[in-house]
């Protein structure tokens, strides 16, 4: 376990391109809402009409669901499902890995349809998956020099003052 | 796995609840969701049977408030506690930070404790994680019971590294808080330690 085992750490520049590359890609699949999370449940980014939905709620139930799909997939003898696709009377969910640590979540109508986003999909997740692999070294990098925890100097106080209500 | 995020200023935490089945999990989310403030907390998921027993996880995402200028951001996962769901079980240990074990006082329910405890060493292990080392609370859950078993008793069975324990009656809250804010705590220090 290399990456896994790791915290995720992003910095305000990553977090910027990251958001940019969602918002192009949101516009070129003519989606709705565009979203990635990590495979613990952890929003990182969004892109659309995010604040119609609950997205702390999407990003938990989207991991669970990768992460079951995940578990179909070791029972039958493949590796990954890569893309999960849910298709809905109005809306429409694409699901996709990235980087084997990330799920990219494209919410998409009747506007745009399952070929575009899966195309628009496979470029976007190539760019998220490069500023992935840039923001682990920066993390390494940080981290070295003991900077990657905001909690170093954190105090038992601190820590009681949490809970003092 | 905690995630950081610089650009929000912002620290996520997983936390899991585990134990037998009935033991008390969703209950204990339950009773910290109707405790806390709105603008704390998010929705609680429940995925649940028709039965209401849980089927996957129930989860509770929690605003704990600001560390050092860091929000700090708790979800809070249960697991289903009955034997064959284990597969389940697994995945949503998957990058978890924290763990609180909610044993059942009852006597009937001391093998199904002890079990479901050896499972979770089990199921930590395969997801790269340590029992021995990961912060962890013991929770003894179910003590209004008048077949509850004393707390030596319990603690002798359960209690392997001196973990802090808790009596607890989650259906009224108590003990609740105390777990889980014990359980954070933890979970900071071990932040500030790496």
């Amino acid at each position: 376990m290399t990456v896994d085992s790791s915290n995720l750490v992003m910095y305000e520049e990553e977090f910027e391109r990251i958001t940019d590359l969602l918002q192009r890609l949101r516009v070129d699949a003519s989606a709705k809402i565009v979203f990635l999370v990590d495979k613990n449940g952890q929003q990182i980014a969004g892109a659309g009409e995010i604040d119609q939905v609950d997205t702390t709620s999407l990003a938990s139930l989207t991991a669970g669901n990768v992460a079951a799909t995940d578990g179909l997939a070791r029972l039958i003898g493949e590796k990954e499902f890569s893309i999960l696709f849910h298709e809905g009377r109005k809306d429409n969910i694409h699901i996709s890995i990235v980087g084997q640590r990330l799920i990219l979540v494209v919410i998409f109508d009747e506007r745009s349809s399952l070929g575009l986003v899966r195309l628009r999909v496979r470029k976007a997740s190539a760019d998220v998956e490069r500023i992935l692999v840039e923001m682990e070294a920066k993390a390494q990098e940080v981290g070295a020099a003991d900077m990657a925890s905001p909690f170093a100097e954190i105090t038992d106080e601190d820590i009681d003052a949490l809970f003092s209500e | 796995m905690s995630f950081i995020n610089y650009a929000a200023r912002e620290i996520n935490v997983k936390i899991v609840y585990y134990g037998p089945g009935l033991c008390g999990k969703t209950t204990n989310l339950q009773y910290i969701y109707e405790k806390s403030n709105p603008q704390q907390k998010g929705k609680l998921i429940s995925l649940a049977t028709e039965t209401d027993r849980t089927l996957f996880f129930d989860f509770l995402p929690l605003d704990l408030g600001s560390v050092r200028g860091f929000k700090t951001r708790f979800h809070l996962y249960t697991v289903p506690g009955q034997v064959f769901y284990d597969a389940s079980r697994k995945l949503i240990l998957k990058g978890v930070d924290g763990v609180v074990f909610v044993a059942d006082s009852q006597e009937a329910r001391m093998d199904a404790n002890v079990e479901s405890l050896r499972n979770l060493d089990d199921n930590l292990a395969d997801n790269g994680f340590e029992l021995k080392t990961i912060p962890y609370v013991l929770q003894l859950n179910k003590r209004d019971l008048p077949s509850a078993v004393s707390v030596e008793e319990i603690q002798r069975k359960l209690v392997f590294k001196g973990e802090p324990s808790f009596e607890a009656v989650a259906t009224i809250g108590t003990g609740v808080f105390e777990t889980l804010k014990a359980v954070a705590k933890q979970v900071l220090y071990e932040l500030r330690r790496r």
